[in-house]
C-alpha cells in the first residue's frame, strides 16, 4: 500500500503536541497513531523515532513486541477471535478454524481484496459470554460456529 | 475542598442514595441501576440505558433515576438490570423491555415476571441476594461495584469514599498506616501472595526523595476479569488506596498500568482522576495538608509479561517488556531506578476498607496464613459464570457447585484450572480443599490472579496442557534460553501426542523439559509455565498414556484422533443435527437415521451439541 | 581509592575471599575454577539470559546465574552438581535446536564459543528437535554478514551496539521464540544507521556475525598471471595476527606476517604505515592552514570510515569539520594507480591493489564512489580483515609462528614511527602533532611523546603550545563518547581546535576485522592494552618517528605532488562527504 507521507508526517504532528520527546513516551504516542492510521506504517515510525530522538530499530524492537502493534493494515472488517482460557473452553477453536476456512486466510491475514482480516485476542473481558469474537470492537457473544457463519454471511453482503 | 467540604457533601449524598442499599426505604423514589461492565456493554447495556431514559424523559415520569454501575457478578445472565430499593433482579434484559418495565414495575410496582432470573435448580428469583450465586460471598474488594455510578465521585464519597484517605492524612503516622496493613495480614493478590504491608516497609529505608507507586492493572491472565471489574465499577477506589500508599512511603507519583484493550476501565479511570483532582483528593496539598501525590495512566500494548512487575517497569518506561533481573527488587531500584512498590488492583481495593475498619476486622476473615477475601472470575463449564468475591478458606467444591451453580448440561465435573497460563488443574479429588495461598501449592496449582476455570467432561487435560502452551510460547518475552526455546520444544511435544504421534520418549522428555524449564527459567513467567503440564501429567497421567498408547482421545477434543460419528440406535431423525452443521456434512431426511460425511466434517462438534438425543459424539 | 571490602565464601569447598563487588563468576575465576557462559560480556551484556552459568547456592531457590549474583559473606556454591551439569545441558540442546550447526562450514569453525562448549559438554545427541525461528542472511552490506540461523540470541551484539556505540542499529525484534536480532523494519544492515564497525562481531560469540569474505576474490587475483597484485598492511595488523597462531597477545608479528604475504603470491608487499606518513603530512598541512587562515575548527581526522558513515548520518550539518583528507590505505591506493604504476612501468588496469586491515568498515570505505580515481579505477580493490588474512595463511599450509622474518618491499616500505602509532587511539593526533608542531615552528622538535593523547581513555583532552600558541585538542574513541564531543561541536560550544576520531574503543587495534577475543579473555586481560603496548614500541624502535621526515615520502612530493596540500595532492589524497538522511530508510 502506498503510504502517504505528508499525511502521515502532518496528522503525526498533532500527536506530538502532546508529548514531550521524552522516551517513555514511546507506547503512547505509538498507540496513538495506531489508532489514527490503524496500523503502524513504516513512515509513522520514522516520524516518531527522530521526533523521540532514539535509534528506529529500538522503535521497531518495541512496536515488534507488543502485540497490538501491527505494522500492516488490517482489513475493513477486521474479525478478533477469543482465544482466552473462558471462550476456549467453551469452543472458540472451533469458529477460529471456521474464520480461517471461510475466509481462506491465516491468522493474521488479510483477504486480498482487503475486505476481511483476522486476528485473536486473549480475553476481550466479556467472559461470560463466552466464546466471544468481535468484528471491528462489535462484540458477538455464546458464539456458535453456524452463528458466526450467519454473521460472517451479512458481512460479505455488506459493502 | 476542606475536610469538612467533603463531608457535607457525603451526608447530602449518603441521604441521597441511601435507597441503593436500604430495602426498606420508605420514600418513593426509585432507582433503575444498568450494568455498564464490559460483558453487560457488549451486549448493549448502553442501549437500555439509553431507553430507559428516553422514555422516562418522552413521559416526564418523575421519581425515577436511571444509572449505569459496574459488573454485579452474574455476567452470565447479562444485560443485568436491578431495581432499587426492592432490588428487583432482572436479567438477559433487551431495550424492548424497557417499555414494559416502565409500566409495570416504575407505574404500577408490578414485577415482569418474565424478566426474572431462574436459579439453577429452577427457582423464579426475585432478588438479588436470594440467588444461590450470591449466599456464600462477602464484598470487600466489589463493595461499590454494582451499587455506585463509577462514573461518579459524589457517589463513591457517599459510601464512605476517601475516607480512609482523610483520616489517614489526619490522624495517622507513616508508620501507622504501614503497622495496620501489616497486622491486617493482607497478602498481594496478583498471584505469589507477598505480605503488602512487608512491600511497603521496605520503601521506609530507601532515602531517594523520588519514589514512585504502581498498580498493577495489566490482567494478562486470558479468562480472568477481576481486576478490570473493579477498575470498571470502582475506580476511586484504586485511586484512594495509591494515594494512602503514597502517604506512607513517601512517593509523590502513581502510575496505573492498564491494558489498552480494557478500554472502559481506562475511561472510567481516567474521569475519576480528572474528578479527583477537582476534589482536591489528588494533586499539591491534597485535602489541605502538606501531602501532595499525582497519578498517571499509562497503557499496556498486548504482553501477558507485562504483568511481572520488572517486566512492567520496562514498560512504563517505553521499552520492550522484557523482565529485569531480581535482586535488585523494585523497593530499591523499580521505575527509572527509584524505589517503586507495584500492587495489584485486587490488593488496592482492599485498602481503604482495611484503614476504616481495622486490621482486626480484616484478620478476623479467612484462614491462617491468609486472610480476607478473593475475587475469582468463575468460568468455563459452569452455570454461573462471572465475578465472586469469597472468604479464603471456602472450597473449591463450594464456589464451583454452590456459587457457581455445578457444570451445565449435565456433565460431570473433570477439572478446575486457577493461576491461569502459570497454575495447575485441580482434580475431583481435591474440590474440598478451603483455598488459600498455601494449599493451592500444595495441591499443584497456585492462586494466581483469581482466573477459576471450570472444566467438563468433554475437555480433553491433554490439549489443555496444549493451549497453556500455546499461549506461553506467543506471550514469552524471549529473553532466556529456557522459556524461549523450551517452551516451543513442549508445545511440540504436546501437539505431536495430541496429533496421535506421540511416543513413550516424548511424555518422559515433556516431563523433564518441564522440571528444567522451571528451574532454569529467568522471571516468573517461564519458571511456572509447565505448571499446567506438570499438573495435568500428575492427575490426568492415563490420558496423555492413551494418547501415546492408544492413539485416542476420551473426551473427544483432538481432533485427529476422533471422528465425530452418530449412533444410529439413538437417532430420532429429528433433523435438527443436519441444519446445525456448517458443513453439509450430515446427510438423512427428517424422519430417518441420519450419519455423518467424514470427509466433509471439520469437527466443530457443533452437531454433537444440538442432538436432544445425545446420539452423537 | 579504598579498598574494597572482602567477603569470604565457599565455592566447591574451596575458600574464596573476593571484593564484596565480585560476582560468583568472578569469584569462581579466581579460584581457578571454570564455568560456561555464553551471553555475558563484562560490562557490556550482564543480563543472565542464556542460563550456561548456573550454580547451585545453598539456601537459594533454584539456580542462579553465577554471571550476575554478587558474592555475599559465607556464601556456599556448587558449580557442577549433577543438577546443574543436567541444566546447562539442555540448555545447550535447546539451543541447538534451533541452530544450524554446520560448523564445517562455519567462519568460527574453531573459535566459536558455542561450539567449545558442545564438545565440553559430550553432546552426541539432541532430544528435541523442531521447528526453526529464523534462519535467513543479510549479507547486503559490504562489511558485515548477519546470519539468524546461527544466532543464540545472547544479546552481545546488541548491547555492543548500544552500549559502547551508542548506535543501536541492530535490536531484539519481535517476541518469544519468534525473537531474533534484528534491524529497523526488518531492512539490511547496509541500509540503516549501522556504521559498519564491527564491534558487534569482536562480540558475538558464534558465527551469526562475521565479516563479508573477500579472500576469494584476492586469491583469484593473486592466480591471475595477467594481474599485478599489491598488497598494504595496516599497523595494527601486525600486533594482532600472531593471535591466530597461538602466539601472546601483543607480539608484533610484522617479520613473519611479510613473509607470509609473499609467500602467498602477492606481487608487492608494502606497508601502509608508508600511507599513513602521507596523511599525515596532508592533515597536518591542512590543519595548520585552518589554523592559521581561520578555516573551520576544530578540524576533525577523517581515516575511520565508521566516524565518517557515522557523521554523514548523525552529523549532517557538520561536515565541514571533517579534515577532507583519505585515509591511510585509499591514499597509498590512489598513490600505487598513479605514481607507483607509471613509476614502476605497470599498466595500472593491472594492478589490483589489496588492503589488509584490523577493520570491516574500511571494506565499505573501498567501495564508496569517491575513491575511485579519473579513469574510473578504484584506490582500493579489495579490503581483507586480519582474520581474512590469517585463514588465507592457513590456506596455504603456511606454518607461521615459525616463518623467518622479511621486510617490506621498497621503494614503499619505508615508513616512520608515527606512522605505525595510528593504529591506536591518540595516534594520529600523536603523529600529526609532531608535524604539524615541526611545522609551525619551522624546526625539529625533539620533545614528540605525547603521553595525555595515550591510554584507554574513552576522551582524552590536552593543550599543546606551538610557536607561543595552545592548541587545544582531543582524542575520543568509542562512539558512545563520540557523540558527547560532537554534540558540542554540534552546538558551536567546542573548544577545541583539533580533534581525533576512532570508531572502535581503543582504536584500530581493537577494530571489528581483528582476531576475536571471547568473552573470559576479555574478562580477564587487557586486550587493548598489550596490542598498543606492541605499537607504542614499534615507534620508540623507529629510527624516524616524525612523517614529513619519511624520505620516501618527500621523494614523491618532490617528484610528484610538488608541496603538501598542492592540488594534485588533493586530486589524489582528498576526498569530499555528503549528508545522509538517518531517519528515513
Ligand atoms: C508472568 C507473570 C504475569 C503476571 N501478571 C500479573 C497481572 O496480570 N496482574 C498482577 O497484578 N500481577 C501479575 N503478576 C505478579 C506481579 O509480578 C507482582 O507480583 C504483583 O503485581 C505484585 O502485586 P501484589 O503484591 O499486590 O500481588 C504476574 C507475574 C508474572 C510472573
Ligand atoms: S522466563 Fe520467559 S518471560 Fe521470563 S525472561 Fe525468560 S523468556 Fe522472558
Ligand atoms: S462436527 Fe461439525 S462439521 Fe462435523 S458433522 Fe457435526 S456439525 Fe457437521
Ligand atoms: S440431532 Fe440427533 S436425533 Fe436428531 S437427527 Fe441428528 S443424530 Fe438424529
Ligand atoms: S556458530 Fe559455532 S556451533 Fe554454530 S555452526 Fe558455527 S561453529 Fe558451529
Ligand atoms: S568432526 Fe565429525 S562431522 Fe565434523 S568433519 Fe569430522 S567426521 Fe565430519
Ligand atoms: S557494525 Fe557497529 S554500528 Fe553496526 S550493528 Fe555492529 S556494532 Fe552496531
Ligand atoms: S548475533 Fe551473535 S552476539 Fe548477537 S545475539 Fe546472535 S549470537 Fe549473540
Ligand atoms: S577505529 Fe579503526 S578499525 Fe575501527 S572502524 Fe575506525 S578505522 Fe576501522
Ligand atoms: S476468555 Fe474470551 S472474553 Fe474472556
Ligand atoms: S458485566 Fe454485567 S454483570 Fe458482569
Ligand atoms: S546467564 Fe550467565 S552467562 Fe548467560
Amino acid at each position: 500500500m502506498e503510504e502517504n507521507k505528508e499525511k502521515i508526517d502532518s496528522d503525526l504532528q498533532e500527536v506530538f503536541g502532546k508529548y514531550t520527546r521524552d522516551k517513555d513516551n514511546l507506547i503512547k504516542v505509538l498507540e496513538e497513531a495506531q489508532s489514527k492510521f490503524g496500523y503502524l506504517p513504516q513512515r509513522a515510525m520514522e516520524d516518531i523515532a527522530e521526533y523521540l530522538q532514539m535509534s528506529l530499530a529500538e522503535v521497531y524492537g518495541v512496536v515488534s513486541f507488543y502485540s497490538r502493534f501491527t505494522t500492516t493494515p488490517k482489513g475493513k472488517y477486521n474479525i478478533s477471535i477469543c482465544l482466552g482460557t473462558a471462550c476456549f473452553v467453551k469452543g472458540s477453536q472451533a469458529i477460529l478454524d471456521r474464520a480461517k476456512e471461510r475466509l481462506k486466510i491465516e491468522e493474521g491475514g488479510m483477504t486480498p481484496d482487503g475486505k476481511f482480516s483476522i486476528d485473536t485476542v486473549r480475553c476481550v473481558g466479556a467472559c461470560g459470554l463466552a466464546p466471544v469474537f468481535m468484528i471491528n470492537g462489535e462484540v458477538y457473544g455464546k458464539a456458535t460456529v453456524k452463528k458466526f457463519d450467519e454473521v460472517i454471511d451479512e458481512y460479505m453482503n455488506k459493502e | 475542598m476542606t475536610i469538612e467540604e467533603i463531608e457535607n457533601i457525603r451526608k447530602r449524598k449518603r441521604a441521597e442514595l441511601d435507597l441503593r442499599v436500604n430495602s426498606n426505604y420508605p420514600g418513593v423514589e426509585r432507582h433503575i441501576l444498568i450494568c455498564h461492565g464490559t460483558g453487560c456493554t457488549s451486549s448493549k447495556s448502553p442501549k437500555i440505558l439509553e431507553e430507559f431514559n428516553r422514555i422516562i424523559k418522552e413521559r416526564n415520569i418523575e421519581n425515577v433515576r436511571v444509572i449505569m454501575t459496574g459488573c454485579f457478578g452474574l455476567c452470565s445472565k447479562g444485560p443485568i438490570v436491578i431495581i432499587r430499593p426492592d432490588d428487583t433482579f432482572y436479567s438477559m434484559v433487551t431495550p424492548a423491555d424497557c417499555e414494559e418495565i416502565i409500566d409495570k414495575h416504575i407505574m404500577k410496582g408490578e414485577v415482569v415476571d418474565r424478566l426474572l432470573c431462574k436459579d439453577v435448580d429452577g427457582t423464579i428469583v426475585h432478588r438479588l441476594d436470594e440467588l444461590n450465586f450470591y449466599k456464600k460471598q462477602k464484598r470487600i474488594a466489589l463493595h461499590n461495584c454494582g451499587v455506585i455510578n463509577p462514573e461518579d465521585i459524589e457517589e463513591y464519597i457517599a459510601f464512605d469514599g476517601y475516607k480512609a484517605l482523610a483520616k489517614v492524612l489526619t490522624e495517622m503516622s507513616q508508620d501507622d498506616v504501614i503497622n495496620v496493613i501489616t497486622d491486617s495480614g493482607l497478602r498481594g493478590r496478583g498471584g505469589a501472595g507477598f505480605p503488602t504491608g512487608k512491600k511497603w516497609s521496605f520503601m521506609k529505608t530507601e532515602t531517594d526523595p523520588v519514589k514512585y507507586v504502581v498498580c498493577n492493572a495489566d490482567e494478562g491472565d486470558p479468562g480472568a476479569f477481576m481486576d478490570r471489574s473493579i477498575l470498571e465499577g470502582d475506580p476511586n477506589n484504586i485511586l484512594e488506596a495509591m494515594t494512602i500508599c503514597g502517604y506512607a512511603v513517601g512517593a509523590c507519583r502513581g502510575f496505573i498500568y492498564v491494558r489498552a484493550e480494557y478500554p472502559i476501565a481506562v475511561k472510567r479511570l481516567e474521569i475519576a482522576i480528572r474528578q479527583a483532582r477537582e476534589y482536591g483528593f489528588l494533586g499539591e496539598h491534597i485535602l489541605g495538608t502538606d501531602f501532595s501525590f499525582d497519578i498517571e495512566i499509562r497503557l499496556g500494548a498486548g504482553a501477558f509479561v507485562c504483568g511481572e512487575e520488572t517486566a512492567l517497569l520496562e514498560s512504563i518506561e517505553g521499552k520492550r517488556g522484557q523482565p529485569r533481573l531480581k535482586p535488585p527488587f523494585p523497593a530499591h531500584s523499580g521505575l527509572w531506578g527509584k524505589p517503586t512498590v507495584i500492587n495489584n488492583v485486587e490488593t488496592w481495593a482492599n485498602v481503604p476498607r482495611i484503614i476504616l475498619n481495622g486490621a482486626e476486622w480484616y484478620n478476623s476473615i479467612g484462614t491462617e496464613t491468609s486472610k480476607g477475601t478473593k475475587v475469582f472470575a468463575l468460568g468455563g463449564n459452569v452455570n454461573n459464570v462471572g465475578l465472586v468475591e469469597v472468604p479464603m478458606g471456602t472450597t473449591l467444591r463450594e464456589i464451583i457447585f454452590d456459587i457457581g451453580g455445578g457444570i451445565p448440561n449435565g456433565r460431570k465435573f473433570k477439572a478446575a484450572q486457577t493461576g491461569g497460563p502459570s497454575g495447575g488443574c485441580i482434580p475431583e479429588q481435591n474440590l474440598d480443599t478451603p483455598i488459600d495461598y498455601e494449599s493451592l501449592k500444595e495441591i499443584g496449582s497456585m492462586m494466581g490472579s483469581g482466573g477459576l476455570i471450570v472444566m467438563d467432561d468433554t475437555k480433553c487435560m491433554v490439549n489443555l496442557a496444549r493451549f497453556y502452551q500455546d499461549f506461553i510460547v506467543s506471550e514469552s518475552c524471549g529473553k532466556c534460553t529456557p522459556c524461549r526455546i523450551g517452551t516451543k520444544r513442549l508445545l511440540e511435544i504436546l501437539t505431536k501426542i495430541c496429533d496421535g504421534n506421540g511416543t513413550e520418549e516424548d511424555l518422559k522428555n515433556l516431563e523433564e523439559l518441564s522440571n528444567m524449564v522451571v528451574t532454569a527459567s529467568l522471571c516468573g513467567l517461564g519458571q511456572t509455565a509447565p505448571n499446567p503440564i506438570l499438573s495435568t501429567l500428575k492427575f490426568f497421567r492415563e490420558e496423555y498414556e492413551e494418547h501415546v498408547r492408544d492413539k485416542s482421545c476420551r473426551a473427544g477434543e483432538c481432533k485427529k484422533l476422533t471422528k465425530i460419528m452418530i449412533d444410529e440406535e439413538k437417532c430420532k431423525g429429528c433433523d435438527l443435527c443436519r441444519k446445525a452443521c456448517p458443513v453439509e456434512a450430515i446427510e438423512g431426511a427428517p424422519g430417518e437415521k441420519h450419519h455423518i460425511d467424514q470427509s466433509k466434517c471439520i469437527k466443530c462438534r457443533t452437531c454433537v451439541n444440538t442432538c436432544p438425543f445425545k446420539a452423537i459424539s | 581509592m579504598s579498598e574494597e571490602k572482602l567477603v569470604n565464601l565457599t565455592i566447591d569447598g574451596i575458600q574464596v575471599s573476593v571484593p564484596e563487588s565480585y560476582t560468583v563468576l568472578e569469584a569462581a575465576r579466581k579460584a581457578n575454577i571454570e564455568i560456561p557462559t555464553l551471553c555475558y560480556l563484562k560490562e557490556i551484556n550482564e543480563i543472565g539470559a542464556c542460563r550456561m552459568c548456573l550454580v547451585e547456592i545453598e539456601g537459594m531457590r533454584g539456580l542462579p546465574t553465577s554471571c550476575i549474583t554478587k558474592v555475599a559473606e559465607g556464601m556456599v556454591v556448587h558449580t557442577h552438581t549433577d543438577k546443574v551439569m543436567k541444566t546447562r545441558r539442555t540448555v545447550l540442546e535447546l539451543l541447538l535446536s534451533n541452530h544450524d550447526k554446520d560448523c564445517l562450514t562455519c567462519r568460527r569453525n574453531g573459535s566459536c564459543e558455542l561450539q567449545k562448549l558442545c564438545e565440553k559438554f559430550n553432546i552426541h545427541d539432541i532430544r528435541f528437535k523442531g521447528e526453526r525461528s529464523r534462519t535467513d542472511t543479510d549479507d547486503l552490506s559490504p562489511s558485515i554478514v548477519r546470519d539468524n540461523g546461527k544466532c543464540i540470541l545472547c544479546r552481545r551484539c546488541t548491547a555492543t551496539c548500544k552500549n559502547v556505540q551508542n548506535i543501536c542499529a541492530i535490536e531484539t525484534i519481535n517476541r518469544g521464540y519468534e525473537s531474533c536480532i534484528g534491524t529497523a523494519c526488518d531492512k539490511s544492515l547496509n541500509d540503516v544507521d549501522c556504521i559498519l564497525c564491527g564491534q558487534c562481531i569482536e562480540s558475538c560469540p558464534t558465527g551469526a556475525l562475521h565479516e563479508k569474505d573477500d579472500s576469494e576474490k584476492v586469491w583469484e587475483a593473486i592466480h591471475d598471471p595477467e594481474k599485478y597484485v599489491i598488497v598494504q598492511t595496516a599497523p595494527a595488523v601486525r600486533v594482532a595476527i600472531g593471535e591466530e597462531f597461538g602466539m601472546p597477545i601483543g607480539t608484533n608479528a610484522k617479520g613473519k606476517m611479510v613473509t607470509a604475504l609473499k609467500r602467498l603470491g602477492f606481487d608487492k608487499v608494502f606497508d601502509t604505515n608508508t600511507g599513513a606518513d602521507f596523511t599525515i603530512v596532508e592533515e597536518a598541512t591542512e590543519f595548520v592552514d585552518r589554523l592559521t587562515n581561520g578555516g573551520v575548527l576544530p578540524m576533525i581526522t577523517s581515516c575511520c570510515p565508521s566516524w565518517i558513515r557515522f557523521a554523514e548520518l548523525n552529523y549532517p550539518d557538520d561536515l565541514g569539520h571533517l579534515s577532507s583528507c583519505k585515509s591511510p590505505h585509499q591514499m597509498f591506493g590512489a598513490i600505487l594507480k598513479s605514481y607507483y604504476a607509471n613509476k614502476a612501468g605497470i599498466d595500472p588496469n593491472k594492478i589490483v591493489t589489496v588492503s589488509v586491515m584490523p577493520c570491516v568498515a574500511k571494506k565499505y570505505e573501498a567501495t564508496r564512489e569517491e575513491m575511485e580515481n579519473e579513469n574510473g579505477l578504484r584506490d582500493v580493490d579489495y579490503v581483507i580483515s586480519t582474520r581474512e588474512l590469517a585463514r588465507m595463511i592457513k590456506q596455504n599450509d603456511i606454518d607461521f609462528a615459525n616463518l623467518e622474518d622479511s621486510e617490506f618491499e621498497d621503494p614503499m616500505g619505508e615508513a616512520t614511527g608515527a606512522a605505525a602509532i595510528f593504529g591506536a587511539t591518540g595516534g594520529v593526533m600523536e603523529a600529526a602533532l609532531r608535524t604539524a608542531a615541526d611545522l609551525v615552528e619551522g624546526r625539529d622538535i625533539q620533545e614528540i611523546n605525547y603521553e595525555a593523547v595515550r591510554g584507554e581513555k574513552g576522551i582524552k583532552e590536552t593543550t599543546v603550545t606551538v610557536n607561543g600558541k595552545e592548541i587545544r585538542i582531543c582524542v575520543v574513541s568509542g562512539i558512545k563518547n563520540v557523540r558527547k564531543v560532537m554534540d558540542e561541536v554540534h552546538e558551536g560550544k567546542s573548544n577545541y581546535d583539533f580533534i581525533e576520531v576512532m570508531t572502535c574503543p581503543g582504536g584500530c587495534i581493537m577494530g571489528g576485522g581483528q582476531p576475536i577475543k571471547n568473552s573470559k579473555t576479555r574478562a580477564t586481560v587487557d586486550v587493548r592494552k598489550l596490542r598498543a603496548d606492541a605499537i607504542y614500541d614499534i615507534d620508540e624502535k623507529s629510527t624516524i618517528r616524525k612523517s614529513h621526515q619519511n624520505p620516501q615520502v618527500n621523494k614523491i612530493y618532490e617528484e610528484f605532488f610538488g608541496q603538501y596540500g598542492s592540488s594534485l595532492a588533493h586530486k589524489y589524497l582528498h576526498t569530499h562527504y555528503s549528508p545522509k538522511q538517518k531517519y528515513r530508510f
